[in-house]
C-alpha cells in the first residue's frame, strides 16, 4: 500500500465509523458585498493604509504622472525597476530599467520598484498585485527597498470577500497581498518596521 | 502507542509533540523564571487589547466564526475527496504532491528533494508542521543546513531552544538576552550590536539578506491549500516568507492534511479571521499565494508534502476531532490563565496552550501527554476567542474520561483519578467512614507547605502529581457542630 493509499483508507476509516452527516450550505450571514462607496472608499483606504504606516498620495488622472514623480525624487530614488506593461510615464531623471528576469542580486542593486495593482481592499489597507502586466514578477516588489504602487479608483473594493470573488477570475496567478510595509513584533513586542520586506510602500491613490 | 479506533498515532523518537516532563513539573519550573513571567504578562496583555479592538470592528464576526466553524466541518466531513482534488489541481499545475503516514516519512520525503535540487543548506518560513516532525534535525543528520528566517525563530534555532508560543516563539526571550545571542551566534554580525529591537531586527535583515540572494530550496508550512484551485496560502510580516516563495528554484511545503479548505471562496472567511485573532491586525502585512508552477516567476519546482502523522487519528474521535479545526492564531494562548503564567515550553508540545492541551494528546495518543488534558482550569476563555469556535473546555474533559477509560482497558487497572473518586464515593457514602477519613485527613497539615500540599503520600500521592491539594482545616464542620451543640435540643432529630 503506498502512503497516499494508506492516508486516504485511514481518512476513510476514521469517518465510517462515526460520520458526520453534515450537509447543506454554509452560513453565509457574513458581509460579502460592501456599503462604502465613492469618495468614503477612497477615504477609507488611504486612512487604512495610512495606518500601517504606508505612504499615501492622492491624485486625479492628469496629476497622475506628476504624483510619482514627486514620490520618486522625495524618496531620492534613482534607479527604478518596472515590470512590463506599467504605462505609466516616469521622470526622466530616473535610469528606469524594465524588468527581464534579472536575478535577485541585480534587483538587490535597485533604489525601488514601481508597479500597479489588481485588487485594494479599503478596510483592510490592502493591496493585492497578481502579477499581470504593469504588476511585474514576485521578486521585483520584494527586494528593492522601496515600493511605489499605484491604484486606480475602480480597483478599490470594500470587504475582503469582495476582492476574493474578483481575484477568482485569476486565482492561478501568483497573489501577493500587501498591507503596509514589512514589520516584525518578535522581540518583546514592539513593532519594528521594514525586515526583509520593502521598508517604505508609497501609494498613488488615482481617481477623477 | 495508544491508538483510537485502530488508527495510528504521531509516533515516538521524532518530532516534539511528546512532553519530557509532565505539565505541573515543567510549570513548577516555569513559574519560578520571573522574567518569564513579566514577558509573558505583557506579551499576552499587548496582543489580548489588540485583537479585542480589531474584533470589535467587524460588525460580523460572529458570523465569520459560524462560518468559519461549518466550513472546517464540512472540508472534515470529506477530507478524503478533497485532499485528493487538491493534489489533482497542483498536478494540473506542474507541482508534484507528496503523501506521509508519519514524521519519519516526511522527514526522509524532503531530505532527498533536497538532495536531488542538489543542495546543502535550505531557506525555512516559519512553520509549526516542520518543528512538529523535527525537520530541522533530520535535515542536519543528512548533512543539509537549514536556516530559520522568521526572526523569532532565528532567535530560537541560534539560541538553541524551543519554540515557546505559536505566533512569537521567543516570546520568552527579553531584548538584551537576544542581543547576547546575535552577538554569539550571528556570523559577520557588529559586535557592537545595540539591544534596541530595530537594531537587531536590522543585523538579522543583513545576516539574512545575503542567503535569501543565494538560496537555492527553500523549506514553507502552508496556512491554508484551497482544493478548488490548488492554490497554497501562506501569511506572514517580515517578508521572510515572500523571499523563501519567491526567491529559490525549488520549494517544498509540508503541510497537515487538515489545512484543505474546500473552495476559493472561503478565504474570504479565514483571511479576515486569522489576522485579527493571531496579531490583531486587520491583515498581517503579506500575504502569498500560489498554484503549482508558474513559468517565468518563482519556484520552478514545487513539492507539496501532505503530513498525516497522528491526524486520521484525532479526525477518528467524534469528540475531538474539531481540534483539527485550528488555524494556528494563538489567540487561546494569549487569553488562558494557565499559558500567561507558565509560558509555552511547560506544554513540551510544539502545540502549546489550550489548544495544545488537546490536539498533542490526540495527536500522539493520550497516554504519551496524559497531563496535557488536566493543564487547566476550564474557564472557557479559549472557546470564547477562538475564529472557529473549537470548544475546548468540553473537549478537554472528554479526554480527561478517555483518559480514564483507556488506562482502565490498557493497564488493566485505573488511573489515579478514577481511584480518587472512588475512593471518595465510598468514604462518603458511610458516615463513620467519613468521620475517619476526616480524621486521617487532618494529619495532612504536617505535610503543608504556604498553604498548598504539592505531594500527598500513597495511594493519595498520584492524585497530586497533578495538583496540589488544600491543607485540611484544623476543624471539620462536624467537629464544629459538636463543640456548638454539646447538648442538643429536644427537637434536634
Amino acid at each position: 500500500m503506498t502512503a497516499r493509499e494508506e492516508v486516504l483508507a485511514r481518512i476513510q476509516a476514521a469517518l465510517r465509523s462515526n460520520g458526520t452527516g453534515l450537509d447543506g450550505p454554509v452560513p453565509s450571514g457574513y458581509r460579502t458585498r460592501g456599503d462604502v462607496s465613492g469618495l468614503h472608499l477612497l477615504d477609507l483606504l488611504a486612512d487604512r493604509l495610512a495606518d500601517y504606516r504606508a505612504v499615501v498620495r492622492r491624485a486625479t488622472p492628469a496629476t497622475q504622472v506628476s504624483e510619482v514623480a514627486a514620490a520618486l525624487a522625495d524618496r531620492g530614488a534613482r534607479r527604478i525597476v518596472v515590470p512590463p506593461g506599467l504605462e505609466i510615464e516616469l521622470p526622466a531623471s530616473a535610469e528606469v530599467i524594465e524588468d527581464a528576469c534579472l536575478s535577485p542580486a541585480e534587483l538587490d542593486s535597485f533604489d525601488g520598484v514601481v508597479t500597479r495593482a489588481a485588487v485594494a481592499i479599503a478596510e483592510t489597507g490592502t493591496i493585492v498585485l497578481d502579477g499581470s502586466p504593469g504588476q511585474g514578477r514576485r521578486a521585483i516588489s520584494l527586494v528593492p527597498d522601496y515600493h511605489l504602487c499605484v491604484v486606480e479608483a475602480s480597483q478599490v473594493v470594500h470587504l475582503v470577500p469582495e476582492a476574493v470573488a474578483r481575484l477568482a477570475r485569476t486565482a492561478g496567478r501568483p497573489l501577493t497581498w500587501i498591507s503596509g510595509p514589512s514589520a516584525t513584533s518578535d522581540i518583546e513586542l514592539e513593532r519594528v518596521e521594514g525586515v526583509h520586506g520593502p521598508r517604505t510602500l508609497e501609494v498613488v491613490l488615482v481617481a477623477d | 502507542m495508544t491508538t483510537f479506533l485502530g488508527l495510528p498515532t504521531a509516533p515516538p523518537g521524532v518530532g516534539h509533540l511528546r512532553q519530557e516532563a509532565p505539565f505541573p513539573v515543567a510549570a513548577r519550573q516555569a513559574l519560578g523564571n520571573s522574567q518569564l513571567r513579566a514577558n509573558l504578562r505583557k506579551a499576552t496583555t499587548t496582543i489580548r487589547a489588540k485583537r479585542a479592538g480589531v474584533v470589535s470592528e467587524l460588525p460580523d464576526w460572529e458570523q465569520l466564526r459560524a462560518a468559519g466553524q461549518a466550513i472546517k466541518a464540512r472540508t472534515m466531513a470529506d477530507l478524503g475527496r478533497y485532499l485528493e482534488q487538491l493534489e489533482a489541481q497542483v498536478t494540473a499545475r506542474g507541482g508534484t504532491v507528496h503523501w506521509a503516514r508519519d514524521a519519519a516519512e516526511a522527514n526522509q520525503i524532503v531530505t532527498r528533494l533536497v538532495r536531488e535540487a542538489g543542495a546543502r543548506e535550505v531557506v525555512k518560513v516559519k512553520s509549526l508542521a516542520t518543528d512538529e516532525i523535527g525537520l530541522n534535525d533530520a535535515l542536519a543528520a543528512e548533512g543539509i543546513t537549514a536556516h530559520e528566517t522568521d526572526l523569532a525563530e532565528l532567535i530560537v534555532q541560534l539560541g538553541r531552544d524551543r519554540p515557546s508560543h505559536i505566533l512569537v516563539p521567543a516570546i520568552h526571550r527579553n531584548r538584551a538576552e537576544i542581543r547576547d545571542i546575535f552577538t554569539r551566534e550571528m556570523p559577520g554580525v557588529d559586535p557592537g550590536l545595540t539591544d534596541e529591537p530595530a537594531a537587531l531586527a536590522e543585523a538579522a535583515r543583513r545576516y539574512l539578506r545575503r542567503k535569501f540572494l543565494t538560496a537555492a530550496v527553500a523549506v514553507s508550512g502552508a496556512n491554508f491549500a484551497v482544493a478548488e484551485t490548488g492554490t497554497l496560502c501562506v501569511v506572514e510580516s517580515e517578508g521572510n516568507g515572500r523571499m523563501c516563495l519567491t526567491l529559490p528554484r525549488t520549494l517544498i511545503t509540508v503541510m497537515g492534511i487538515e489545512k484543505v479548505i474546500p473552495a476559493w471562496t472561503d478565504l474570504g472567511v479565514f483571511l479576515q479571521l486569522l489576522p485579527r485573532s493571531s496579531t490583531g491586525e486587520r491583515m498581517n502585512p503579506y500575504t502569498s499565494m500560489w498554484t503549482g508552477v508558474t513559468p517565468g516567476d518563482g519556484p520552478q519546482a514545487f513539492h507539496l508534502v501532505l503530513l498525516d502523522n497522528g491526524r486520521t487519528a484525532v479526525l477518528a474521535d467524534p469528540a475531538g476531532r474539531d481540534a483539527l479545526h485550528c488555524i494556528r492564531c494563538s489567540a487561546c494562548l494569549n487569553v488562558c490563565p494557565v499559558y500567561e503564567r507558565t509560558g509555552g515550553h511547560a506544554y513540551g508540545s510544539v502545540y502549546p496552550g489550550p489548544i495544545g492541551a488537546v490536539l498533542s494528546p490526540q495527536l500522539t495518543g493520550i497516554a504519551d501527554n496524559a497531563s496535557l488534558p488536566f493543564a487547566s482550569t476550564l474557564c472557557g476563555a479559549c472557546f470564547d476567542a477562538c475564529p472557529v469556535k473549537i470548544n475546548i473546555p468540553e473537549m478537554l474533559v472528554h479526554l480527561r474520561a478517555r483518559h480514564v477509560d483507556e488506562d482502565i482497558r490498557e493497564r488493566g487497572k485505573p488511573s489515579a483519578e478514577a481511584v480518587t473518586m472512588a475512593a471518595a464515593s465510598w468514604v462518603m457514602a458511610d458516615p463513620a467512614r467519613y468521620a475517619a477519613a476526616q480524621a486521617a485527613s487532618r494529619a495532612g497539615r504536617l505535610l503543608r507547605r504556604r498553604g498548598r500540599i504539592s505531594a500527598l503520600p500513597p495511594p493519595l500521592a498520584a492524585w497530586t502529581t497533578a495538583r496540589d491539594a488544600p491543607v485540611p482545616p484544623r476543624q471539620t464542620f462536624r467537629q464544629w457542630w459538636r463543640t456548638q451543640h454539646r447538648n442538643p435540643p429536644e427537637d434536634t432529630p
